[in-house]
């Protein structure tokens, strides 16, 4: 008798399959009908391996009226993660040991999907001293990702220690590529309609320089990096000039600059406002390519919730930053299979295997094999959805009103059903 | 006329409304060259003059203008942003919905806030952009408009656009929002517009403006012969912040002086939105000379002002005593 059993669904590669799970554990993947006390009958659905995003502000402690670690856990859930990566941007800032592990602990105690923090750089996100790094990896959090996200790591040398700190416990620095004298007061993407709409520009080139000195750095000292958000095609000829000379760099792509462009900012509606800026159709274009040929290595969400009055107002009086752990998969679909350009294999990849493999997280992002983890998302790829509300806390959701292909119907966290039928449990895995 | 509800941007205006506004503008001009200024035509609307900057001109200039209009004119000065101190925008905008504002003049230190405010939802009245950050400023735009209009065809004015005419912007284009209003405004009434700045203050990719840019002032006045040059105001907070090298090498490459003056056609413009830094953009000799129309522009701006106040509020299409 197993826990859990999802008949006929279609695996990543096409085929179709029984998945069985017993506890926390795929038992068996195959033609196998065993007995079980829940059967998902999975026809037409497409299961993948957890999500694992890789770059989400939960928000706690400190900015609650924004996002909790429930509810960021439950929005999660609800969009297929089965692990998110909780940056390190809260108050207190996550740069202790002690901090990281209360993060931790309350996403074990919200139980819906593994919170795994990630270690701010430097002591309160200020650029100018290293945080107590090897702590925070010893720590029961177990922190393998370092981010001053929302700041740039600018100090070069500063960035060089950390890079080069890291590697004791194989640890990586994920870097919000932003050079802050370019960006100062900076509003959106420095183009045509910046100069339109007189509102400050944030050139390509403050990120793009900030990338090329970075993966320089990791060559020579032998590390790895991983760049945030990537928004811009000539960051993409970078990451892809690096990779080619063997550097050891990965990137991650955001769901909304692969879909979004700054022509939305002509409405001055500030929930449009994200850090790197919706950038121009060309850019996107880009992002989509390297996304499929390998050159972007994830999509990661930038989840950032900010409560109403953040975004009621003028566009320079707004925080930066958007919802996206519930159309994460939407796009993903959109992008790689709609498009006709990749599949569901690619999917499983940008969203579940390579975030797991970056942070090194060994029970998340496991191919859908027996001995796995049970992390399983099941989507119904033929379901069109208009983008309404969401499970998290605030309401800066650009995607109102747009219709995506596709949508979570099952979420299967640890082997507890975190979602079912599109319906969020109620209460998380105790 | 377009069916006009807000002035924010001068894109708003095609070029029959951008006419009919300015010849509105000339009857306006009529009522305030008579010994009693004034018009009943808004009595009972209450217009705000909501300044979150200080703009003393362009805020008496409306305000003399409501005034001409009959208009009940209440002063809203909120400085300072919406964060700083604590009440936001949207805040101000309904309780100046719950007071019954009619029409909304908003000057506002972040570009759009104009837009905002007239499609949030917050305030149902007409709202007019009175500059906002280094977005627009129409109404400047518009006195500009009626000023070369009025030096170009005189009394024969009425009806006519700007057309053929060559009009060089100079200066602080980048952080300008006058230039922008100026830009899209002069293109619509048939002007040709050139744009001379230095390269650090144009915008970085400024490829579809309609407009040529010159990168060299002297060559731009020989090879272009304006019909009209408006120099634009540079701020204090770009003195310091590596635009220009220094304010005197900006005065000597980038200002209108005697010699400058010297090289116009007779008749050329010279024209200021005000207020002036003499001796910086603009020296004593040729802002006090005879092509300076820096004090016609100050009085064209409060005909303006009541003639897209008159539109934006008056119900009927009667004349304007009616």
């Amino acid at each position: 008798m197993v826990d859990l059993l999802i008949t006929n669904a279609t695996l990543p590669n096409g085929l179709v399959a029984n998945i069985a799970v017993a506890g926390e554990q795929i038992v068996s993947v195959g033609s196998e009908t065993p007995a079980a006390k829940t059967t998902i009958d999975a026809k037409g659905l497409v299961a993948l391996p957890g999500f694992v995003d890789l770059h989400t502000h939960l928000r706690e402690p400190g900015f609650e009226q924004s996002e909790t670690i429930l509810t960021g856990s439950q929005s999660a859930a609800a969009g297929g993660f089965t692990a998110v990566h909780a940056m390190a941007n809260t108050s207190p800032v996550q740069d202790t040991a002690g901090v990281v592990e209360q993060v931790q602990a309350l996403g074990v105690s919200a139980g819906y999907v593994d919170v795994v923090p990630v270690g701010a750089v430097t002591v309160g996100l200020e650029g100018k001293q290293l945080a107590e790094l090897a702590a925070m990896a010893d720590s029961r959090a177990r922190v393998r990702v370092f981010s001053d996200d929302g700041k740039c790591v600018h100090d070069p040398v500063l960035m060089r220690r950390a890079l080069e700190y890291v590697k004791a416990f194989n640890g990586v620095v994920a870097q919000h590529a932003q050079e802050p004298r370019l960006t100062e007061g900076a509003q959106m993407n420095e183009g045509k309609i910046s100069a339109e709409l007189g509102l400050a520009g944030w050139p390509a080139v403050a990120e793009e320089s900030i990338i090329a000195r970075d993966v320089l750095l990791a060559e020579h000292v032998g590390s790895r990096v991983h760049i945030c958000h990537l928004s811009t095609a000539g960051s993409v000829e970078i990451v892809r000039w690096a990779k080619n000379r063997g550097i050891n760099v990965t990137a991650e792509v955001t769901p909304h600059h692969l879909l979004l462009t700054d022509e939305l900012a002509r409405s001055y509606n500030a929930v449009y406002k994200v850090n790197p800026p919706l950038r121009t159709q060309e850019d996107v274009l880009a992002l989509r390519a390297a996304l499929v040929d390998g050159t972007i290595d994830i999509i990661a969400t930038d989840h950032a919730p900010h409560p109403i009055e953040s975004k009621d107002c003028e566009w320079q009086a707004a925080a930066f930053g958007m919802l996206g752990l519930e159309i994460a998969a939407s796009v993903a679909q959109e992008v790689l299979v709609e498009s006709g350009n990749s599949n569901w294999q690619r999917v499983a990849e940008v969203l579940s295997h390579n975030p797991a493999e970056i942070g090194l997280l060994t029970e998340q992002g496991q191919a859908l094999d027996a001995g796995a983890v049970a992390n399983i998302t099941l989507i119904d790829p033929t379901a069109k959805r208009t983008i309404d509300g969401s499970h998290s806390k605030s309401t800066n959701n650009p995607y109102r009103g747009l219709t995506l292909p596709g949508s979570v119907v099952h979420t299967i966290y640890r082997g507890y059903q975190t979602v079912a039928n599109g319906e969020l449990a109620k209460s998380g895995r105790s | 006329m377009s069916n006009l509800q807000h002035l924010l941007s001068s894109a708003d205006l095609d070029r029959d409304s951008a006419i009919a506004l300015l010849d509105i503008a000339e009857e306006m001009s009529g009522v305030n060259s008579r010994d009693i200024k004034k018009l009943p035509t808004l009595r009972g609307k209450t217009v705000v003059n909501l300044f979150f900057e200080d703009s003393t001109r362009t805020r008496i200039s409306f305000e003399l203008a409501e005034k001409r209009l009959s208009a009940d004119v209440i002063n809203f000065s909120a400085k300072g942003s919406s964060v700083s101190k604590g009440e936001s925008l949207k805040d101000t905008a309904q309780t100046l919905e719950a007071m019954g504002a009619d029409a909304v003049v908003i000057r506002h230190g972040a570009s759009g806030a104009a837009n905002v405010l007239a499609h949030s939802g917050w305030i149902n009245g007409a709202i007019i952009n009175a500059g906002d950050g280094t977005h627009e400023h129409p109404t400047q735009a518009l006195l500009d408009a009626f000023t070369v209009r009025r030096r170009t065809h005189g009394s024969a004015s009425v009806g006519k656009g700007l057309d053929g005419l060559k009009i060089a912007i100079v200066g602080d284009v980048l952080h300008s929002r006058v230039a922008r209003s100026n830009l899209l405004l002069l293109n619509t009434l048939g002007a040709e517009v050139h744009l001379v700045a230095p390269p650090t203050l144009v915008p970085a990719d400024s490829g579809d403006w309609q407009a040529k840019i010159h990168f060299n002032f002297d060559d731009a006045l020989a090879s272009v012969r304006p019909d009209a040059v408006m120099m634009l105001r540079v701020q204090a907070e770009r003195m310091n912040a590596s635009y220009f090298p220094s304010e005197r090498e900006y005065s000597r490459i980038w200002g209108m002086n005697a010699e400058r003056l010297a090289a116009l056609k007779p008749n050329a413009l010279l024209m200021h939105p005000g207020p002036m830094n003499r001796g910086l953009e603009v020296t004593a000799v040729a802002a006090d000379s005879p092509n300076s129309t820096v004090l016609e522009q100050v009085a064209n701006g409060v005909s303006v002002r009541m003639a897209v106040l008159y539109q934006l509020l008056s119900g009927e299409r009667t004349s304007i005593d009616g």
